[in-house]
């Protein structure tokens, strides 16, 4: 199984090559791409020193430029998949048909992976984009049930990658608004979720408050863990109840699971985290090679070291992982 | 420009649904969409009884269309969508790829629902070669963004034959997810959730900590807590020549909604205020949730 890692700085790149990563994602410096934060990705020099480093050590590099284009900025996805072309990368990682049509048609020869904003949750589907753009790989959203990607792997005419580790995005990727509705950005449209520019904290009698456009995500107690205010991840009332009435904030890891999603015939796996520090990358991409190694040097005999967990923990969110949608009890 | 009612989002009673397009057949819309898109556990509806009642509403003389689910990840879910998909006389809308798969396969001209992102007019040819007829838009995009890509589409000359609809009353569809949100409001497991969302026939409530109407939960599906509302928008929309203009079904109120939007489109309605628990920012590309006083 190859180890895709996320590369949001040419020292999270280096990171990663360095700790045995197979693969590299990176995104350019605009909103062609779902992490379009500040201070983030590659311009094309840097693309250039990054993919330079990578060749060297034998590693691929992806980039993604897997937001949905609107008519007035189609311009820039058509030059994020120029560039991309220039540069020379191992593959494309795409969501939008436009950007599917464009890639395919003016360069047959440059892979295409669907990105998990592709909302792909079965094999009708993945026909589709084979059919019409030659994708060779998809990557699946975070809402199957190990049971459901088995199913999926066993009729998909296309290589598989599967989410690994990291921040958990509850709804199916490129099927949510809920950014837009309460800001004026969503990950489709502009490659953000609750934007940064729209959070506010501020320490109140009541406790310390997030606020994500003037709506209060939640509010936290002295003592408590204060994480960035996702919108889902927030403390809502619901009837009677006062609860995370959607997520708590959780990571996913999937590291148990490796046996299972290698016999289903998944083909790569995916670390999340563009946005996180070289410090994560380091720590996660070191703990998931070593734990595939070792799953390959004895794979009648695998079992996840407390070590592996313990190391992840610490870069997960709310210090808490979960297996998420793979297990059905969480669902 | 016509009228549609869209799928019903909610999980209703049976006799509730039935009593439903019983009045939408006397009502006066142009389509109705109908089927489950939103969960497969609830059958109180199987895919044969959509089907059916399908083909007699069309004796009301309204175009009838099938809607299918969004989020399709089970083989029995596929395997409802080919049924649907393969009933040889009723459209169907396709809501997600898999939908688009099948039905272009068949070579039947279809609709693409407003799950299947469609942000601009080169998506919109692709979808076009699938076989499809009418689109509906994505519910986050507004005003600009469809005059942008209706101009652009009739430059590439896919808008010949193509019809265009807009969401433009009800709760928005926002998100899907793997969790049932109703369930969990219950502590209940999604594989044992007890069909609870039949209990909540326009959603449950999602509200900030200060008493902010933020969401609505339906089940896998969040919608918006606020009611999106287009009524002020027609006369902008006919002259944009969208084809379409959709009313997804609200508890109670719809038709009221149908004949309000009727009298606006035949310019005799009355100053048209929003209440304030509706919205329309989406449709002027800022937060979907805000209300904003149009210039007319």
């Amino acid at each position: 199984m190859e180890l895709v890692c996320p590369a949001g700085s040419l020292s999270a790149l280096k990171v990663a090559v360095d700790s045995g990563a197979d693969a590299v994602y990176i995104g350019f410096k605009d909103d062609t791409n779902a992490r379009h934060f500040a201070g983030l990705n590659f311009a094309d020099k840097k693309a250039q020193n990054g993919l330079d480093y990578a060749r060297q050590k034998g590693v691929k590099v992806f980039v993604a430029i897997n937001t949905y284009s609107q008519a007035a900025g189609w311009s820039r996805w058509q030059k994020a998949v120029d560039t991309a072309q220039d540069l020379g990368v191992s593959a494309l990682i795409c969501a939008d048909m436009a950007v599917l049509d464009y890639a395919s048609e003016r360069y047959p020869d440059l892979p295409l992976h669907l990105s998990v904003q592709g909302s792909a949750t079965n094999y009708e589907t993945l026909k589709f984009y084979k059919n019409n753009f030659g994708i060779r790989r998809a990557v699946l959203p975070r809402v199957l049930s190990l049971k459901q990607v088995e199913a999926v792997a066993k009729y998909s005419p296309v290589e598989l990658e599967v989410f690994a580790f990291g921040s958990l995005c509850i709804m199916a990727e490129g099927r949510c608004y809920l950014s837009s509705y309460l800001t004026d950005e969503s990950p489709n449209t502009c490659g953000a979720c609750s934007p940064a520019k729209d959070v506010r904290w501020e320490q109140t009698d009541a406790g310390l408050e997030a606020r994500l456009n003037n709506v209060l995500i939640d509010r936290f107690e002295e003592g408590e863990n204060a994480g960035y205010p996702t919108l889902c991840k927030g403390r809502f009332k619901t009837g009677d109840r006062t609860f995370h009435a959607i997520e708590e904030p959780t990571s996913l890891n999937t590291v148990e699971l490796i046996p299972e999603l290698h016999a289903a015939g998944i083909k790569a796996v995916k670390i999340e985290g563009r946005q996180r520090s070289p410090a994560y990358v380091e720590n996660v991409v070191r703990t998931w090679r070593r734990a595939i190694d070792h799953y390959k040097m004895n794979p009648d005999n695998f079992k996840v070291k407390k070590q592996w967990k313990d190391d992840l923990a610490k870069v997960s969110e709310g210090n808490q992982t979960t297996l998420g949608a793979y297990t059905r009890a969480w669902q | 420009m016509k009228l549609s009612l869209g799928p019903i989002l909610y999980y209703w009673t049976k006799q509730k649904t039935l009593e439903f397009y019983e009045q939408a057949a006397d009502s006066d819309v142009d389509i109705i969409y109908l089927g489950e898109t939103v969960c497969s556990k609830r059958r109180e509806l199987s895919a044969q009884d959509w089907i059916d009642l399908a083909k007699s509403l069309s004796q009301s003389g309204k175009q009838v269309v099938l809607s299918t689910l969004t989020l399709l990840a089970a083989e029995s879910e596929l395997k409802v969508l080919r049924k649907l998909c393969n009933n040889g006389d009723i459209m169907v809308e396709a809501n997600d790829m898999a939908g688009v798969q099948l039905m272009s396969e068949q070579g039947v001209p279809f609709v693409s629902g407003p799950a299947i992102n469609v942000y601009n007019a080169r998506a919109l040819k692709v979808m076009k070669k699938q076989g499809v007829c009418r689109w509906v838009m994505p519910v986050e995009l507004g005003r600009d963004t469809l005059q942008d890509l209706l101009s652009d589409a009739k430059d590439m000359g896919v808008l010949d034959g193509l019809e265009t609809e807009v969401y433009a009353y009800g709760r928005l569809p926002l998100a899907y997810s793997a969790r049932c949100f109703t369930a969990r409001y219950y502590d209940l497991p999604k594989d044992n959730c007890q069909l609870k969302c039949i209990d909540h026939p326009e959603g449950l409530s999602v509200h900030s900590q200060e008493d902010d109407e933020l969401f609505s939960l339906n089940g896998i599906q969040t919608m918006s807590g606020r009611t999106y509302n287009l009524e002020g928008e027609l006369s902008t929309m006919q002259g944009m020549s969208v084809d379409i203009a959709r009313i997804s079904p609200e508890l109670g109120i719809t038709f009221d909604k149908v004949d309000q939007f009727r009298k606006a489109l035949a310019g005799s309605a009355q100053t048209i205020a929003l209440a304030e628990a509706e919205c329309n920012g989406y449709w002027f590309k800022v937060p979907g949730m805000d209300q904003v006083i149009s210039a007319e």
